[in-house]
């Protein structure tokens, strides 16, 4: 499985390069590496399908217990066949889709990581791995949004996905992170089985809590749902694959894959299906107001994606086998559907408006037929395989009275969507001004594909619940689950429900202006949701962060050394009395006169140069107070430093007195209350370092290092200089930045001096 | 003999901190010069002040025999000191091209990035 | 600043200065000395030179720029890593080899060509500071 995602993201690399050298058939070339994972997984099938997933493991950072580890069991399977799959036929339909598209090469590089990431998300058996590729799902779905980034909407849309998908994914690596924690293996096979020991522990709930912040930004779960409908900003085939197949189920995948170890409880089941449900009518009841073609559908992705977390929240076993069977029945027709709404806006020149199509059926007979076969299987209509799956989630959800009519609700308005996007632009009359021609040969492939596979599924259900539905729940539910699918169960509540749906349904259509009008006078009510938060808190978040830069970032040196140091003061301070003040044994030495002689030297030359009126006098005070320093190392047994000091001393005397020689006299005199309080800060600090040095001399610092130093530097090093052995031997890569440092402010004040501006540059 | 010290250090730090919160480019210097021997004396001192001999070896020798003052701090200020030497010829450089280019000493006058 | 009595010191002092750079180099190993003081000492009497005559005379007396100096005293500093780890140790391990020369012993080693390049780098940042700032104006 390393390999297959190996070639994937080789593939992604390659992209502009195959782009560039076969402009024409770059997507058919590229959808190789997704095709030759559908083969190797079909291959693996009959194993998987019995239950038994296949491992595999290799070490990666072994200091850090980081393994690059895959499995793949029955959900992975299900998964993993849709990512490649839809992931081919995307890749062809690009193609035709970008045809003579300067930035084709970007788009198929970036779509084609995205698949590698997403088909590593759902293989990785490792949390870490898992987190790793989750985010760069994340960072690819940016890129792709915001594929036309010269549109200001595109930008926005693609930053708010990025920022919630991105805030989630760090609530995601807590929880993560806790739940290594807590099992005691990254492994997500290991942190299965301790689903018992898991769900008594303390942490469970903030386990919980964190996961699911992440999966429900992922998968737009109420109240996080905003940011999926404005991504419909990219480009179609980046919103049929991300935005309604792959990308967005991550979290429902994540959930669902751990449900063994997290799911049963009643926090769980609470928060799943109140989440699950909510988003799921909200998601519906949006829709019904929508009219741009991909808005309709992204708004029955969040709802569908809520049905999802719904059922996973009820989690009986007939729940998440109709969860399993829902999310193939989805990925079928709303890809399709996604394709279909591209090719007509494609051919149409940019018409994105269900209202203002219609008659296309002379025109576009091809799409027609697709577009019918999805769209029915999206209403539920038998003999589709949508139809199929929503029989079965009846039968999950029992004789629950508001689950039913919650079913029925938003069952109607998926009849709605499906006859809105697959029915309605091709029949009814032509408007004038509308001309179209049909879609090109590469971009009919997916559409065929997923449509008549929406047939096909549903003819083929019984195997299909067999090899695919069947182990996927198993492994949802951690026990084996045989599916038993039926495209006719007979005459019974289920189906009775179901066409009354269907009914419904219609009827909604009919009233089709209707809910548009609703939605119209409901717009600014709408306009207060989530998507408002999100717009006020970024707001905030930018009026803070100027506000803070206006008052820490003044230009003015005083304020920022003020700000530095009585930070540094205060955080030294707070260390200090959590410590308790001065404690231990001091190590002092006796007092000596020559010492105390140099000390008030010392002072008194500071206080002159900090009080002369010329700039001579100061800087011979301030040689004075660099020659003491020469006699206290002296006296302290450091003659290296002595002699450096003293030769230093002399040399920064007279650097300044040539380059004083150039700057002016002091003049600008600051009012005496500014010079009291910088007084008053300066005489704080220099008590407080006082302080700190004391305080230091009370700890009793190890002296390992300084008498390995002393011990072994004739015999190591050969050199009884021990100070100068350190500098060149022990730590001489150190020495060698240090003389590299010195190079570069050499080089700096050179360029600084030398090189003057010319008369047409500004300095 | 310590006790001293640090409060020369604590002068070092305030006078230095005093000058450079000063409006002068060239007071602004000094202030920094006086700092750096405050950072390099409160090393030296805070390492501890072993009072012995230098950390040189006699001749013919493998060990100390007397413990010598602590090499390491030693170290970390040569370099320091001259570190510090090449800082101050930049700073020198830098300040006496601004003060050419902006025609001001004056470092409250200096807010603006742009020419 | 052109005063008779510091250029006669300048001219005394001078050579003394320059051997007493290089002596304080190669004895740093074992007694107060070592690259860094050494290549200041051997700064120091250009600068006195430029101080008692002018820059100008001070570069030519140097005849290389004291950037390619320093520049030269990185390169040599860094090269004295590498035999450490053609040996197959690490980066700036120590090679010692023993110099048996007729009357004394020699101990050679990387970290004294690592002392050499501090030297040669320290020498040529402080002059390649102070020319341009003597320079100025």
């Amino acid at each position: 499985m390393l390999v297959l995602l190996t070639i994937c993201f080789a593939a992604a690399l390659l992209a502009p390069l195959v782009h560039r050298a076969f402009p024409r058939r770059a997507g058919t070339l590229l959808a190789a590496a997704p095709l030759a994972v559908f083969a190797w997984l079909g291959a693996a099938l009959p194993e998987v399908m019995h239950g038994h997933p296949r491992v595999e493991a290799a070490p990666w950072v072994e200091g850090l217990g980081l393994e690059a580890a895959f499995r793949l069991d029955g959900l992975s399977m299900l998964f993993a066949l849709l990512i490649s799959g839809i992931g081919a036929l995307v890749l062809l339909y690009t193609q035709g889709y970008f045809k003579n598209h300067p930035q084709q090469g970007r788009f198929l590089m970036v779509i084609t990581a995205f698949m590698a990431s997403m088909l590593g998300v759902v293989l990785a058996d490792h949390l870490l791995l898992l987190f790793i590729f989750w985010e760069l799902t994340s960072f690819t779905s940016y890129l792709l949004i915001g594929f036309n980034h010269e549109r200001a909407e595109a930008r926005q849309a693609a930053l708010q996905s990025l920022l919630v998908t991105v805030l989630g994914g760090l609530f995601l690596l807590a929880g993560l992170i806790l739940l290594a924690q807590v099992a005691g293996t990254w492994r997500l096979s290991g942190i299965l089985g301790q689903g018992d020991a898991l769900r008594e522990h303390a942490l469970y709930l903030p386990i919980l809590a964190l996961v699911c912040i992440g999966a429900f930004t992922k998968s737009a779960q109420f109240p996080f749902h905003f940011w999926l409908p404005n991504a419909m900003q990219a480009p179609t085939p980046a919103s049929a694959y991300l935005h309604s197949s792959t990308m967005v189920k991550a979290g429902v995948y994540l959930l669902a894959r751990l449900h063994p170890a997290l799911g049963g409880t009643e926090a769980w089941s609470t928060l799943l299906t109140a989440v699950g449900a909510t988003t799921f009518l909200a998601g519906a009841l949006l829709a019904l107001g929508q009219h741009v073609l991909k808005r309709l559908l992204a708004y029955t992705t969040v709802s569908a994606l809520g049905a999802m977390v719904m059922l996973l929240g009820i989690g009986t076993t007939d729940t998440l086998k109709a969860m399993a069977g829902f999310i193939l029945a989805h990925a079928f027709y709303k890809a399709a559907l996604f394709l279909v709404a591209g090719g007509i806006t494609h051919e149409t020149g940019g018409e994105t408006s269900v209202d203002q199509l219609g008659g296309l059926r002379r025109a576009m007979p091809f799409t027609f037929a697709c577009a019918l076969l999805a769209g029915l299987s999206m209403g539920g209509f038998p003999p589709f395989f949508g139809f199929v799956a929503k029989e079965n989630w009846l039968h999950a959800i029992g004789r629950h009275p508001g689950l039913v009519a919650a079913t029925m609700a938003g069952g109607a308005a998926y009849v709605l969507v499906g006859l809105s996007v697959g029915l309605k632009p091709f029949i009814g009359r032509r408007p004038e001004h509308l001309h179209a021609h049909e879609i090109p040969w590469s971009m009919r492939a997916g559409p065929l594909v997923l449509g008549l596979g929406s047939l096909a599924l549903a003819f083929a259900c019984g195997p299909a619940g067999h090899a695919l539905i069947g182990p996927a729940a198993s492994a949802v539910a951690g026990e084996t689950l045989p599916v038993h699918l039926h495209l006719w169960a007979g005459f019974n509540p289920c189906l009775a429900i179901s066409l009354a749906t269907l009914v419904l349904g219609i009827g909604c259509y009919a009233a089709r202006p209707l809910f548009g009008r609703a939605a119209g006078r409901l717009a600014p009510l709408v306009r207060l949701g989530p998507d408002a938060a999100y717009r006020g808190l970024l707001a905030t978040t930018l009026r803070f962060a100027g506000w803070q830069t206006r008052m820490l970032q003044t230009g003015i040196l005083r304020d920022y050394i003020r700000i530095t140091v009585l930070t540094a003061v205060a955080l030294v301070g707070a260390a200090f009395l959590h410590a308790g003040g001065i404690r231990g044994e001091a190590r002092l030495s006796p007092l000596s006169l020559r010492i105390g002689l140099v000390s008030v030297l010392m002072v008194l030359a500071t206080f002159t140069t900090i009080l002369a009126k010329s700039r001579l006098r100061s800087i011979m005070s301030l040689g004075v107070v660099g020659y003491s320093m020469a006699l206290l190392f002296t006296f302290h047994g450091a003659p290296d430093l002595a002699m450096t000091q003293l030769v230093i001393e002399t040399l920064t005397v007279i650097l300044m007195a040539l380059a004083f020689h150039h700057l002016p006299v002091f003049k600008h005199g600051s009012p005496a209350r500014m010079r009291a309080i910088d007084a008053a800060i300066a005489i704080g600090v220099g008590a407080a370092v006082t302080v700190l040095v004391l305080a230091a001399l009370h700890v009793q610092t190890p002296t390992e290092v300084s008498d390995y130093y002393l011990d072994h530097s004739q015999a190591l090093a050969h050199g009884r200089n021990v100070v100068n052995v350190i500098i060149v031997d022990f730590r001489g890569l150190d020495t060698l930045g240090e003389i590299t440092v010195m190079a570069i402010a050499a080089i700096g004040a050179y360029a600084l001096l030398k090189l003057r501006p010319g008369k047409g540059d500004t300095p | 003999m310590e006790a001293v010290l640090a409060m020369v250090i604590g002068t070092l730090y305030g006078g230095g901190l005093y000058l450079m919160m000063r409006r002068n480019l060239v007071q602004l210097i000094i202030g920094l010069g006086l700092l750096s021997h405050g950072a390099n004396l409160l090393i030296f001192t805070a390492g501890g002040l072993r009072r012995g001999g230098a950390p040189i070896l006699a001749e013919g020798e493998t060990h100390f025999a007397a413990a010598p003052s602590d090499p390491l701090p030693q170290a970390l200020i040569l370099t320091a000191i001259v570190i510090s030497f090449a800082v101050t010829a930049f700073a020198l450089a830098l300040f006496l091209r601004t003060y050419q280019t902006t025609g001001t000493d004056d470092v409250n006058a200096l807010k603006e990035t742009d020419p | 600043m052109t005063s008779i009595i510091l250029r006669t010191a300048t001219r005394y002092m001078f050579p003394p200065l320059l051997v007493f750079s290089v002596y304080v180099l190669m004895r740093g190993h074992n007694y107060p000395g070592g690259g860094f003081v050494g290549g200041l000492f051997a700064g120091s009497a250009f600068v006195l030179h430029a101080l008692a005559y002018d820059v100008a005379s001070a570069r030519r007396l140097l005849r290389l720029d004291p950037r390619d100096i320093a520049t030269g005293g990185l390169a040599i500093a860094l090269l004295s890593g590498l035999p450490g780890l053609l040996d197959g140790g690490a980066f700036m391990h120590g090679i010692w080899w023993d110099l048996h020369l007729p009357g004394f012993e020699l101990h050679l080693g990387t970290p004294m060509i690592f002392d050499i390049g501090v030297y040669f780098a320290v020498f040529g940042v402080l002059l390649a500071l102070v020319f341009a700032l003597g320079e100025e104006g």
